[in-house]
């Protein structure tokens, strides 16, 4: 700064008062649509507070009577009898999800490709609406459709010995249908967002379309990609309707799909339109679970963020 | 053919005849008459918009990559029609590579990125050694040969753009287009690909797209000056030895522009 100063004579530091035309206004308007803008951004932080202090409250008078030992270890879940193993209602929700991203992974990545890689511009206009339909059908629609059309197909498929009426397998597939559109949409976004330079540069060296799309365009989207599975897990995780109205209503620790077995949401929805009273251990053990779903999905959510983080690529 | 799956050299590597490019309805490229000579480096110059590019990219068939293009006229290699309906254009891409404006490395490793190319045309032969001699005609290989396997995107700008030389000359092209591929290098990185070229241009035959009348110039061979008229449909104005181009000019038009008086 010496430099500077040098120039103008090096006239030291003012000592004259801010003249009135140059101070600060108070600007009444800027400062109430500020404070507005602020209170509707508090909110959706204060409710998230005010969930995870409920859940927390709540667990806690669940956990003062039931040891976090006895909690995650065995393999009954029976209030009755003073069993309180988590496992039968995390093993039928990690079923459901899993049967769930088995369907919806492949054909929605395939969907995405399609899309992305081969469909005109005028297809893609017209199926990803279409697609988009399926995202705006309500769950509970889904739930029926499970246990009226997917549920009777499976029976007509494997018999009606080994597939009960409720089972794992028909509400994973549905939640698979539900959350497709989720994938789809979400990995040809990923994929769209490669740079058409890439591409270019695979075909100038007499790459085909499957090659470019395959070896080129996929692994340049693959954090993109990564991150929509991991939210569709997560979405598959905390689906309730479907599970509860097909899976099954009662607990059961089984990898059977075909054996009906409650989720941890179907549990909760159970529990909480039951008539169980409302400070027995049976109605405290809801929250306990539903603080284990919420710590399970929002880790899968930090860590798809990590990911996207990670592995994205930076172009020019 | 030749023993080594090359076409047959004629005094011409591609000729174009009566070429109109259009876009949609619009025409970006109106009656172009051309002929490429075989092992030389041609450039091709004019303002932008003139649909300079354009031209470029009809010589592999990268054009029809985008919707709704379609041309008129001829496009041959060897003799050969390019767009002859039985002709594959995987493979016309694969004999006749390309180098972009901005370097396009794939998001792989430096290795694999020369490797590659080779590999998915059914390259049977040591790729180590390929990916070596590839990345020492780019003049790429001292700098990156203890860093085969780093992100090819850890590379400066220069350096990837030569990584790109790299990988189109290990498909063994028989023609590289470059598309204005120094415009996005300082002016170092730029001298280095200029030399590249003239090293290429030995065994290849080289057609570039520049702005850089200088560059033109400096590395060219022969020269052709395209211009564009009220519709914004690109043509050619003249073509010719380079030294003659430059400092010849038959046509006006010619003149004003490489002496800068507009573009």
């Amino acid at each position: 700064m010496a430099e500077i100063t040098s120039h103008i004579n090096n006239p030291g530091y003012s000592d004259k008062s801010t003249p009135p035309e140059l101070r600060k206004k108070v600007r009444l308007s800027e400062t109430i649509i500020h404070g507005f803008l602020f209170l509707f951004g508090s909110i959706s932080i204060l409710t998230t507070l005010a969930i995870i202090y409920e859940l927390l409250k709540e667990s806690w008078l669940f956990f003062r009577e039931v040891s976090l030992l006895d909690f995650f270890t065995g393999i009954k879940w029976q209030p009755q009898i003073g069993e309180f193993s988590v496992w039968p209602l995390v093993n039928a929700t990690l079923m459901t999800s899993l049967i769930a991203m088995i369907f919806a992974l492949p054909i929605g990545l395939m969907i995405a490709v399609y899309l992305s890689e081969y469909a005109t511009p005028r297809f893609r206009s017209t199926l990803k609406p279409v697609l988009e339909v399926l995202a705006g059908i309500p769950t509970v629609v889904y739930g029926y459709f499970a246990l009226t059309f997917m549920t009777p197909l499976l029976r007509l498929i494997f018999g009606a010995q080994v597939v009960q009426i409720y089972n794992t397998a028909s509400a994973g597939i549905v939640i698979g249908i539900l959350i497709l559109p989720l994938v789809t949409s979400m990995t040809e976004d990923a994929l769209s967002a490669v740079p058409r330079s890439l591409r270019e540069g695979a075909y100038a060296l007499g790459a085909t379309r499957l090659e470019t799309a395959i070896r080129v365009v996929l692994p340049a989207a693959i954090s993109g990609i990564a991150a929509a599975f991991i939210l569709a897990v997560s979405r598959a995780i905390g689906e309730t309707m479907i599970v509860s109205i097909a899976a099954g209503a009662g607990p059961n620790f089984t990898f059977n799909p075909f054996n009906p077995a409650e989720t941890m949401t179907g549990y909760m929805v159970r529990i909480s339109g039951g008539d169980l009273s409302y400070d027995s251990i049976d109605y405290n053990s809801i929250f306990a679970i539903g603080l284990l779903l919420f710590v399970l999905t929002l880790g899968l959510n930090i860590i798809s963020q990590q990911i996207v983080r990670r592995f994205r690529e930076v172009y020019e | 053919m030749t023993s080594n799956g090359h076409l047959t050299n004629g005094q011409y590597a591609i000729e174009v005849k009566d070429l109109n490019i259009y876009y949609g309805d619009f025409r970006a490229i109106k009656n172009v008459s051309l002929a490429i000579r075989s092992n030389q480096i041609t450039a091709i110059i004019g303002p932008s918009g003139c649909g300079k590019s354009t031209m470029l990219r009809s010589f592999n068939r990268m054009n029809e990559l985008v919707p709704n293009s379609h041309i008129e006229g001829q496009v041959t290699f060897h003799g050969y029609d390019i767009y002859a309906n039985d002709v594959d254009p995987v493979e016309i891409r694969r004999r006749i590579g390309m180098v972009f404006q901005r370097p396009n490395p794939f998001p792989k490793n430096i290795y694999d990125n020369v490797a590659w190319g080779a590999k998915i045309n059914g390259y049977k032969r040591d790729l180590d050694d390929l990916v070596e001699q590839s990345l020492r005609q780019a003049a790429l290989w001292d700098e990156v040969k203890d860093k085969l396997h780093q992100n090819a995107l850890s590379l400066s700008g220069g350096q990837q753009q030569r990584l790109c030389i790299a990988r189109t000359i290990a498909v063994k092209p028989e023609i590289i287009l470059m598309d204005e591929p120094a415009s996005a290098l300082d002016p170092i990185a730029t001298l280095r690909i200029e030399e590249l070229m003239r090293e290429l241009s030995r065994n290849y035959t080289i057609i570039v797209v520049t702005h850089n009348m200088q560059q033109a110039a400096r590395v060219s061979d022969d020269t052709a000056f395209f211009n564009m008229d009220e519709d914004r449909a690109g043509y050619l104005v003249e073509t010719g030895p380079t030294s003659e181009i430059f400092t010849n000019p038959k046509d006006k038009r010619t003149e004003d522009y490489i002496t800068g008086r507009f573009g």
